[in-house]
Parts: structure tokens; C-alpha cells; sequence
């Protein structure tokens, strides 16, 4: 029996950590991601789940306890925000490096300087890198499925690696929406027993997790690494397919929207997608051929599945809620790269937009649409609904 | 019953050769005769360091119990996660045995770096002991100083100029500091006694809740002294009252040395390459401050212990 009730995204993901009852969450709390945490502690203290909450001092520390929770041969669960991952980064690498498959809440915030506390990708955009897999979810509801999802996905033998589970800040996070949610008994036939690989607690077995691996062996380990990391497309869309099944929802690693006979698309991740796909419901009405692209699965990243959708295209504008100072945005950056190889090539723009939680309303995105239909396409960078 | 000689003879090492450290390491003592006092099965976590880097260079290992490595400042946090897996699995009836916890990081990685992530493991009360290896600088990185680095020492970073002599502040009270935390075990030892050392393992590990040792171990190369004067030096330690040797069981502090006869500083500071500078005239001065300071912080220690001053 499915039942639909009224959720935030942040109490969508602590629903779906109720229905997981990880065996250890280790957490510090940060705005926009607070709620999760709360919530999860009041289904700790009603007894709704048996986990180990660990309240760290910090988040490097909340993550460090993860990881020695993951190694120890738990199954371990967090959140955090911006600033929390930033102060995260060492162990984070540490996680994926030690192939710990934990699986992480974040919900997308601005980087300081200046503080801010509303929502652009500044924040996982700079752990792209990490090793980590990194969903990126619409809505609420996405919020919930990824999660159920990600545990899955992390704790396949011929993956474990851990996954970052991203949501909107404020947007995402704080919107009550109607979330679909699955019977308890379902999600937990459907995660399955969490068996662990080679666990510190099995002290009869005695095992060593961070030993010092120099010049002789760490590059092997990293060649393996980056293997497992190739395994994730065809591992994702089996459990993305075995999950559809249950929930009557696809979870493709990029959405097409209105995409087959569109010339004019536009590349956006996260919740800027809902918006886009009024925008383009509505040019549609008035016979414009337009598309939206949106990323779901941003690493690995889903290069082929997005050339063979972009390949001739007349106009593509990608849509970054982040940046990289001095260089092209990150996700126009892969877009570009990932066409070269295409023959028909769209011409490409980048728009950064929404930085620390800027609005951006249909009407700019409509813009976009109409930079792209008209030709007005530059080689820089444009900023949306920034006051120059 | 505290454990003698003959107790540890008969057990089985868990901290064994093959290890990189050098001859005469004060950290390879603490770390061997720790393990030896735990006879449960045990998982341990090391804070980055020479303890870690010398121990377990892939694909070896000094260490025949579980271990984990995973950064400098957070030896504590990795630790209280998997004690926190260990009472989480417990509870779900996955593991049945008893496992005891323990976490070992320098005095760079506990008094400076680690001092948050120790606070908050202690303050949250998972159930581990931490053995600060203490040899009063950041050894793995090349002899620099850190909180825990006496007052005139010559390090790398604070090194002995024309204008400078050294290290220009005192160390902070660590051991006071965890004391603080209100835990239910704490000591301050080094390795002038092995037994000393291992009793102490033996309760705090026998002490639910978290535990925390304070041992001074010294560093040959970064002290330059000779290797086999390491345990001497330790006893100096102790008999100049340089580093007290004390329990502070549920907050009852207690005295476990008093020498007969205090020594002056300067036999503990004379054998030492780092004091070297110390020992012209013009800077007699500083090894009397030196002394007015040992003085001061042992009569603390005096005080807390209820003993005469």
C-alpha cells in the first residue's frame, strides 16, 4: 500500500532513514539540513528506529565517526549543508577511499564568503571529485526515492562507494509537497541486510582500513577505485529499474523532457527542472520546439546518454547553480566536453544563475528560451537575474 | 590483581616487530605495552603520525588486532563511530563478544589538531580509551613544535635564533584539560615503570566509559639523545617532577610517584640536544624560569592529589 502525505524534502530523506533504520547516523546540524537531523532524533528518542545517533562536535568529525562506524561494518547514514561539507572534505575523500558505502543527505547551499544560507551547488560541486556518486533530486519525492535508492546502489558488491543524495536548499528542503511514500516492509525487503565486506569488528579476522600506501601500491588502489566508479552506470539503472517496478517511477540517470523534436534545450539540474518544464510546457502551447535536459546523475557522469541526447540540437544553454572561478562553470564545462565527440554539434551557452538562493522564475528561464531561439548566444558567460 | 612481569611474559604480543619506528621510540613502547595489557579482543585507531606511518606500510602491518587510519585530527571521532557500530550491532543481537575500543595519536594529534574531536568523543561518553603518545613535538613531519612542546625546547618551527631561545610559551595542561571533561578515568604516566603504564591500561580499559592516558614518550631524534637513554630519561622525567605520574579516578586525584629526593631540571635538560643552548651562562636565567615553572606545575598536581607541598 502506497500512501501519499504532505512532506518537506528534509523530512522526505528523514522518512526515508526511518524506513532504512541505518545502524549508526553520525551527525552535526547546519541550516538548511537541520531538520533532517531533528526529525531523525524524534524517531531515535520515540524508539521508531534502533540506530546509534552519534550528535558529533562537528562535521568532520560526524563524518569521521561514519567512517569508522562503515568500517567497523555498520550501515551508516548523514546529512549536511555547504559550510558542513566544506569542514567535511578530508574524510569525505577518506569515505570514498576506503570504499565505505555510506550514504549522505546534502542539502545544496551557498559557500561562504559572503554567508549565506540559501541554496546553489557550490557546495557538492566542489566534492565532484570526491569519489562520491552524487544524485541530484527535482523534488521532494526524488528526495525520498534516491535515498532508498542510494542504499542500494552503494552497498552493491561491485560497487561500494558511498552517495551524496542532493536536494535544494529551502526550496526542496523547507516546500511541503505530496510525497508518495512506500510501506516500511517494502523498503526494508527492498534495501535488504546490510552485509559488511570486511568489518573491524570482526576481531577474529583482524583488518587494517588506512594503512600507509606510498608510491609502490597507492596508484593501484586508485586504478581501483576509479573502476568501481565505472561499474555505477549499469549497476545504477538496475537498481533504478527494480525500484521503478515498486514505485511506478522511472529514475533515468538524465531526463529528457519534451526532447525528441526540440532544437532549443536547456541543461539544468535539481529544482530549476520543475521550473523549466512549465516553461517549456508553455512554449510548447505556442509551437516552440523546445526541450529540457535535466541531470540526475551527475558522477559518474552520464557523458554518452547526454551527447547522443544534445547531437543536433540547433541551441543548447547549460544552466549552472555554482561556478569555478576563473574557468567555465562545472556543468557547462562536462556538457561541453562530453559533445566533442558528437558531429552534429549544438551551439552551447552557459548561464550561471540563482547563487545563494536567488529566484529564478519561469519568466528568466523563459529568457534563456528566447537567447537561444533568437541567436543571441555569446561566448561568455552570462548571469541570470544578477543586477550588473 | 595489577599485572606483573610474569602476566605479560605469558602473553601473546599484538604489537609486534617488522614496524618501521626507530630504535629507542618512546611510541613504540607505549603503543607495545599497551596492547599488551589488553587481553580482549580489541579494535584500535591511529591518528596520522609516526605511529601510524611507521606501523603499517602497505601491504605490512605491526599490528595483530583491527586497526583503522583515517586522518591526523580525528583519531577520537573514528574511534566513537565504530564503538558506536559495535553497541548498535550489539543490540541487534550481530555480535555477541565483548570488543574493547582504544585510539593512539601524538601530542601533535591530540593537544593541537585532535583536541576538538577528543573533546567531543569524551563529552559524548563512548566507551574507548586514547593513549596520547606524547613526545612533545610533531615528530612525523620533521621535529616541529606543538601545545605540548616545553618552554626552550629547540624545534624546527620555533627553532633556537640569535634573538630567540627556542619555543617561547609553556605546554598546556592536557591532562588537566581531559580531566575536565569529568570522565571516568584519566592518568598522566610514562615509561619510567612498563607496569605503571600497563595497570593504567588495565583499568582504564576495565573502566566503562571513556578513558584517556597522557604518556609521556620521548622522541630520540627530535630530543637527541642517545637511543638507549630513553627510559633513563624517562625516569628524569619523573624524578626532576618534570612530568607528575598521577590517576584521577572519578575525579579523586592520586599521586602514583613521589621521588625521595626531588632533582634539579637541569638533569633532565643537560642529557638533551634540544637544551643544548641552555647551558652557557648567559642563559641560566631561563633554566631558573624553567624550574620556577616544573615547581609550580608539580605543586598543582601536589594540591589535586592531596598531598603536602
Amino acid at each position: 500500500m502506497k500512501k501519499k502525505i504532505p512532506l518537506t524534502g528534509n523530512a522526505a530523506f528523514a522518512e526515508a532513514m526511518r524506513q532504512i533504520n541505518p545502524d549508526v547516523v553520525a551527525a552535526y546540524p547546519i541550516t538548511p539540513q537541520t531538520e533532517i537531523m531533528m526529525t531523525f532524533a524524534e524517531f531515535v528518542a520515540d524508539g521508531l528506529v534502533d540506530t546509534e545517533l552519534v550528535t558529533a562536535e562537528s562535521e568532520h568529525s560526524a563524518m569521521s565517526a561514519c567512517v569508522g562506524a562503515s568500517a567497523a561494518g555498520a550501515r551508516v547514514m548523514t546529512a549536511t549543508s555547504a559550510q558542513g561539507l566544506a569542514l567535511m572534505h578530508e574524510v569525505v575523500y577518506i569515505a570514498s577511499g576506503l570504499r565505505l558505502p555510506i550514504v549522505m543527505g546534502v542539502v545544496n547551499r551557498a559557500l561562504s564568503a559572503p554567508i549565506n544560507i540559501h541554496c546553489d551547488h557550490a557546495d557538492t560541486m566542489a566534492e565532484r571529485d570526491s569519489g562520491w556518486i552524487q544524485i541530484y533530486s527535482e523534488t521532494a519525492q526524488e528526495v525520498y526515492d534516491h535515498t532508498i535508492l542510494a542504499i542500494r546502489l552503494a552497498e552493491r558488491e561491485d560497487v561500494r562507494l558511498p552517495v551524496m543524495v542532493c536536494q535544494d536548499g529551502f526550496i526542496t528542503s523547507h516546500g511541503v509537497e505530496p510525497v508518495e511514500i512506500l510501506d516500511d516492509e517494502v523498503v526494508k525487503k527492498f534495501i535488504g541486510e546490510f552485509k559488511p565486506w570486511n568489518p573491524l569488528l570482526d576481531t577474529d579476522n583482524p583488518k587494517t582500513y588506512g594503512a600507509l600506501d606510498l608510491f609502490d601500491y597507492y596508484f593501484e588502489h586508485k586504478r581501483q577505485q576509479f573502476e568501481a566508479m565505472k561499474h555505477v552506470p549499469k549497476a545504477y539503472e538496475e537498481v533504478a529499474e527494480e525500484l521503478s517496478k515498486i514505485t511506478g517511477r522511472k529514475y533515468p540517470k538524465v531526463e529528457g523532457f519534451y526532447m525528441d523534436d526540440a532544437e532549443y534545450v536547456i541543461v539544468v539540474m535539481s529544482s530549476t527542472a520543475g521550473t523549466t518544464k512549465h516553461v517549456v510546457k508553455e512554449l510548447r502551447a505556442q509551437g516552440k520546439k523546445v526541450g529540457l535536459l535535466k541531470i540526475r546523475l551527475y558522477r559518474p557522469f552520464p557523458k554518452e546518454e547526454i551527447s547522443r541526447l544534445l547531437e543536433g540540437k540547433k541551441a543548447v544553454a547549460v544552466l549552472d547553480r555554482a561556478y569555478s572561478v576563473g574557468a567555465e562553470a562545472p556543468l557547462f564545462c562536462e556538457i561541453k566536453s562530453a559533445l566533442y565527440d558528437v558531429k552534429a554539434k549544438p551551439v552551447l551557452a552557459s548561464y550561471i544563475y540563482g547563487l545563494g538562493g536567488r529566484d529564478t522564475p519561469p519568466s528568466l528561464i523563459r529568457s534563456v528560451y528566447e537567447d537561444l531561439m533568437n541567436g543571441n548566444i555569446s561566448k561568455e558567460e552570462k548571469y541570470l537575474g544578477v543586477r550588473e | 590483581m595489577p599485572l606483573t612481569v610474569r602476566d605479560l611474559l605469558k602473553r601473546e604480543e599484538k604489537f609486534v616487530y617488522g614496524h618501521r619506528l626507530c630504535p629507542g621510540c618512546g611510541a613504540a613502547l607505549t603503543a607495545r605495552l599497551t596492547m599488551l595489557a589488553i587481553n580482549e579482543p580489541v579494535v584500535v585507531s591511529c591518528a596520522t603520525g609516526c605511529l601510524e606511518v611507521s606501523t603499517t606500510i602497505y601491504p605490512y602491518t605491526a599490528w595483530r588486532v583491527s586497526w583503522i587510519h583515517s586522518a591526523f585530527e580525528n583519531a577520537a571521532a573514528t574511534i566513537s563511530g565504530v564503538e558506536a557500530a559495535y553497541r548498535a550491532l550489539k543490540k541487534k543481537g550481530k555480535i555477541s563478544k565483548d570488543v574493547k575500543f582504544v585510539a593512539f595519536g601524538g601530542d601533535g594529534g591530540t593537544y593541537d589538531i585532535g583536541l576538538q574531536s577528543l573533546s567531543g568523543a569524551l563529552e559524548r561518553g563512548h566507551d574507548f580509551l586514547y593513549i596520547c603518545y606524547n613526545n612533545e613535538g610533531y615528530m612525523n613531519t620533521g621535529a616541529q613544535r606543538s601545545g605540548g612542546t616545553p618552554m626552550c625546547a629547540d624545534t624546527t618551527t620555533a627553532p633556537v635564533g640569535k634573538v630567540i631561545p627556542g619555543k617561547t610559551q609553556w605546554r598546556k595542561d592536557l591532562t588537566a584539560i581531559v580531566a575536565g571533561h569529568h570522565i571516568p578515568y584519566v592518568a598522566q604516566t610514562t615509561l619510567h615503570n612498563p607496569l605503571d603504564l600497563v595497570n593504567k591500561v588495565r583499568k582504564a580499559i576495565e573502566t566503562p566509559g571513556p578513558a584517556f592516558i597522557n604518556v609521556l614518550a620521548p622522541c630520540v631524534r627530535f630530543w637527541r639523545v642517545d637511543p638507549a637513554d630513553m627510559i633513563k630519561l624517562c625516569k628524569l622525567a619523573v624524578d626532576t617532577c618534570f612530568w607528575p605520574v598521577f590517576e584521577i579516578i572519578n575525579d579523586e586525584w592520586k599521586l602514583s610517584y613521589k621521588p625521595k629526593e626531588k632533582k634539579p631540571i637541569e638533569e633532565f635538560l643537560k642529557i638533551q640536544g634540544r637544551f643544548r643552548h641552555l647551558f652557557v651562562p648567559e642563559k641560566r636565567h631561563l633554566i631558573d624560569e624553567i624550574q620556577k615553572h616544573v615547581d609550580r606545575e608539580w605543586n598543582f598536581v601536589l594540591k589535586m592529589c592531596g598531598e603536602t607541598v
